[in-house]
């Protein structure tokens, strides 16, 4: 790596954290193809978005500080989702009191955090992956990436450039999936509409695999796929554009 | 306290303290220039746009246009509208000095009576304060001239609107109006129609008539 | 219906499970939303338009007592009354008084909201006065005696055979055999039986969409011309609005009326738009000899300068409605009170108390569609968060949630325990997918598990196989 590559740190998320290594993995992947040297800090665990979005301040600013210490230093921080990248970027600057130093600090952070796929297209420019990826796809816009990042055509134009890959869009790819953090368990039946409507549209489509830029939106759908009995294969973005088609899709074992 | 007492008290506590002179003049200042905001582009133009645009609206939503030269062909315009909808020949209007002026007797053995509408008025003529090119919009002033219930009674409501008095934007209308009726002042009743009557809270199926008129006509007439 | 938001996981239950009503939703929102994008194309100074009038409303608000007064003299200059009404109570009285000085027994009424919200019509039939809704939606549901599931299309949760049924069952004076089932028909007959009560009425009530402060005249927006017969024919016309209805000019109305209408139904302009100021003046020939405006309160001089004020901006367009995921999946009467949808959510707690309607702020994705297209800007996300502010500080959600949710920050605020606690997480879901790389139940997460199965781990975190690969 030479020695003026940015700095990159990676923004986990508790869901890939948890759940799926192999996104942020993918993640790495890309980002140093892209020229970018990957650090993670250790320090990290959630942005505070379940918090926040309770209505609890005083926890999701307690979890703000500790990434904005973390994350301190770093040219850029980049997470694989636009829910989190999308707490860090908006919101972080709201918890704090205008004119205050750690608001300043937020707002520091803010400008120098991205989702993962804007920021290889916007800021890297990366234009294409040299990837390969064979499958019928459809692509599933994550409400926080799509309407607090405006991150859409980004994905598009990189998974076009994935070779064997096929997109096909399908209706009200733009409408959410049910999942809202905690509002897919307070409300299992509301979600369960949302997420009929959606797979309905992902089916018709006719596509085999299923992909979006957040980790919560896929699990919710790749888990009513399942028991739905569905043959279609979630996916996260990086591990597309990663060209990462060993690794089981969500829900699915070796 | 009364209930006006008491909601202004509680108003003024939420605003920022020691501002009410300040504020009152920022607000009688906004009034008084009663300033235009965005218009949009849409209606702007010649005559020959503004008739094009209008026209354009009004028939996307089931209402006719018909353009003359001469006001006085009005009356032979309305006979013809009248047959070919299959409607009496007889039509209520205002004392509109203009519509009373028009050489009715051209228009065959159409019966044209003075007042506002009744129940059993089937057609009605007015003639339009405005019109709105952006919206395919027609203006009705109430008065004794053109009565606000010609516009709504009768199921066939035909206006004369003259060309040099079709706008492009709403902001137009307010200073004719204006000068018309003098800063501050309005008419019991501003109609602005778009259109003849519809409803669609059934199934979102759009059906004309609702319970306005179901048919409008407009006849322009230009170089007036 | 139930007034409180306490009844509505049952109202949500039975909204999904209603066959008639989902078919009617699906129907209804796709149309809705085609309609006004294709509207906001076609006008390309639409989101400019947009951002002036929320700096029109916004400057309203922050002279909002000057402005009341200005409005109020000219109502009074051009011979109309001004009646001041902080509670609905106040606001039923005032409206009853006027009519009971006409020995009104016939009231007409032009759709509004806030007739609902102070449930004028009940109180009207318990004085001996008839009040009919002359808004087909509105006429309809008044038959049901339903409140109306959306802010414009009252009647968008029934289908035409529920509304044919409704209309042999309370029109007995009709041929019992005639023929309803075309939608044309229908709307015909409900226009001729009407009429009848449009011509008969002594007093006609309408809401309205704006106030001009310049003017002292009230607008009504309508397609039906129902409003227009309601106002013109009777004697008396009595104007029902709240408090933040007021725009200072009539420029000013202009620029907003051009966003409602495409915003509502994707028309660039309603059928009729119409100005009313004071009573007929003297050589009308039609029009009422009073004009009334009944200006009410009812919470929201109390949500000026708050961080709900945005809420005030609304000019009930229901373009959120429309919009909004939760409200397609569940229709408007789910909500339980007068305003449903995204507005309703963040407006009910409001008007009725946080306490009374604490489910309605955390039926949200915060998917943020509806402050996406609204056309006042107002950020309804954010008003939900804050409400669900309010919850926390009160404590009223639910123990459980609240308690999980608690135990989740205080470890993830300790880096090295939540680690070892995510490792031994990732172990044990693995383990128990059993290979099938899901599990279809999980201990305290029925929630997820009812509907769906749960992803299972990798078995290891990131962060182990960061620091095993890194070695």
């Amino acid at each position: 790596m030479p020695p003026d590559a940015p700095r990159v740190a990676l923004f986990v998320t508790c869901l890939v954290d948890l759940f799926r290594p192999s996104v942020g993995f993918a993640a790495v992947k890309l980002l140093e193809d892209a020229g970018c040297r990957v650090e993670v800090p250790e320090a990290q665990t959630c942005c505070g978005q379940p918090a926040y979005n309770s209505g609890d301040k005083a926890d999701a600013r307690a979890l703000a500080r500790q990434v904005i210490a973390a994350f301190k230093g770093y040219d850029y921080v980049v997470a694989p989702s636009g829910s989190c990248g999308g707490m860090i970027i908006k919101h972080y600057p709201e918890l704090f009191e205008t004119g205050t130093a750690e608001q300043a600090a937020a707002q520091e952070l803010a400008a120098r955090t991205h989702e993962l796929v804007s920021f290889l297209t916007r800021v890297m420019g990366v234009g294409k992956v040299e990837a390969q990826f064979p499958a019928r796809a459809t692509y599933h816009d994550s409400c926080s990436g799509l309407r607090e990042l405006g991150v859409r055509d980004e994905p598009r134009q990189l998974l076009a450039s994935v070779a064997g890959l096929s997109l096909r869009e399908m209706t009200d790819s733009e409408v959410c999936c049910g999942f809202g953090g905690t509002f897919c368990v307070k409300y299992p039946g509301i979600s369960d509409k949302m997420l009929e409507k959606k797979l309905k549209h992902v089916q018709a489509t006719g596509a085999d695999t299923l992909i979006a830029g957040d980790l919560g939106c896929l699990m919710n759908m790749a888990g009513k796929l399942k028991r739905q009995g569905s043959s279609v294969k979630a996916r996260h973005v990086a591990e597309v554009l990663a060209g990462d088609y060993l690794t089981p899709p969500i829900a699915e074992a070796e | 306290m009364s209930a006006r007492e008491t909601m202004f008290t509680r108003i003024r506590a939420r605003l920022p303290a020691g501002t009410a002179a300040q504020r009152a003049a920022a607000v009688d200042e906004r009034l008084a220039r009663h300033a235009r905001n965005l218009v949009p582009a849409r209606g702007a133009g010649d005559e020959a746009h503004r008739i094009g645009v209008f026209t354009a609206m009004m028939e996307a939503v089931g209402g006719t246009v018909e353009t003359l030269d001469d006001v006085n062909d009005v009356p032979h315009a309305v006979a013809a509208y009248l047959r070919r909808g299959n409607l009496p020949a007889h039509v209520r209007r205002g004392v509109d000095p203009l519509l009373a002026r028009l050489p009715w007797h051209r228009g065959g053995a159409i019966e044209v009576a003075e007042g506002r509408a009744e129940e059993s008025d089937r057609a009605s003529v007015t003639r339009a304060f405005a019109g709105v090119a952006e919206s395919g919009t027609i203006i009705q002033i109430s008065g004794p001239e053109n009565p606000t219930t010609l516009n709504f009674l009768p199921e066939a409501h035909i206006v004369l609107l003259e060309a040099s008095q079709l706008f492009g934007s709403y902001e137009e209308v307010w200073t004719k109006l204006r000068a018309a009726m003098g800063e501050g002042n309005m008419p019991r009743t501003v109609n602005m129609i778009s259109g003849p009557s519809r409803t669609a809270d059934i199934e979102q199926t759009i059906v004309r008539p609702a319970h306005g008129p179901k048919n409008m006509h407009v006849i322009i007439v230009r170089g007036s | 219906m139930d007034m409180s938001g306490a009844a509505f996981p049952d109202n949500v239950s039975r909204a999904l499970a209603d066959g008639k009503l989902q078919y009617a939703m699906t129907e209804t929102g796709p149309r809705f939303i085609q309609k006004r994008a294709k509207a906001r194309e076609a006008l390309p100074e639409f989101d400019q338009l947009r951002d002036q009038a929320r700096d029109i409303k916004d400057h309203v608000l922050a002279n909002l007592d000057v402005y009341l007064e200005r409005y109020e003299a000219r109502v009074r200059a051009s011979g109309g009354q001004v009646h001041w009404a902080e509670t609905p109570d106040e606001a039923r009285a005032a409206i009853l008084g006027i009519c009971s000085k006409v020995n009104a027994r016939l009231v007409t009424k032009g759709k509004s909201m806030i007739s609902e919200e102070i449930d004028l019509n009940q109180h009207l039939a318990e004085n001996g006065i008839t009040p009919v809704e002359t808004d087909l939606g509105e006429y309809i549901i008044q038959l049901r005696n339903e409140r109306p599931s959306h802010i414009i299309a009252p009647a968008v949760h029934l289908t035409r055979d529920q509304v044919e049924a409704d209309f042999r069952k309370a029109h007995t004076h009709l041929d019992p055999n005639r023929d309803l089932t075309e939608i044309p028909s229908l709307v015909e007959e409900a226009r001729a039986v009407l009429r009848q009560k449009y011509l008969a009425a002594d007093v006609g009530v309408t809401g309205a969409n704006f106030l001009i402060a310049e003017t002292g005249t009230s607008i009504i927006v309508t397609n039906e011309g129902n409003g227009d017969l309601t106002q013109n024919l009777p004697r008396v016309h009595i104007v029902l609005a709240s408090i933040e209805k007021i725009v200072p000019t009539l420029e000013d109305a202009s620029t907003i009326l051009r966003i409602l209408a495409r915003s509502a139904t994707g028309q660039d302009f309603s059928n009729y738009t119409t100005l009313s100021t004071g009573p007929r003046r003297a050589g009308d020939l039609d029009g009422p000899d009073e004009y009334h405006v009944v200006i009410l309160d009812n919470g929201r001089v109390n949500v000026l300068g708050t961080e709900f004020q945005d809420m005030l901006r609304c000019i009930r367009c229901g373009a959120c409605l429309n919009h909004c995921p939760v409200y397609n999946a569940i229709g408007g009467h789910a909500y339980g009170w007068v305003y449903p949808g995204p507005i309703g959510a963040v407006v009910t707690p409001a008007l009725i108390g946080i306490e009374n309607a604490a489910h309605l702020p955390n039926a949200s994705t915060f998917c943020g569609r509806c402050e996406e297209v609204c056309p006042m800007r107002i950020p309804i996300p954010r008003m939900l968060r804050h409400w669900r502010e309010k919850e926390f500080e009160r404590h009223l959600q639910p123990a459980a949630m609240r308690w999980g949710l608690g135990l989740w920050a205080w470890v993830a605020r300790r880096p090295a325990l939540y680690r070892r606690a995510t490792a031994l997480a990732a172990r044990i879901l693995a383990n128990q997918g059993h290979g099938a790389g899901r599990l279809a139940s999980v201990p305290f997460a029925s929630g997820w598990t009812q509907n769906r199965d749960l992803p299972a781990p990798q078995g290891k975190t990131f962060h182990q196989l960061w620091k095993e690969r890194r070695r």
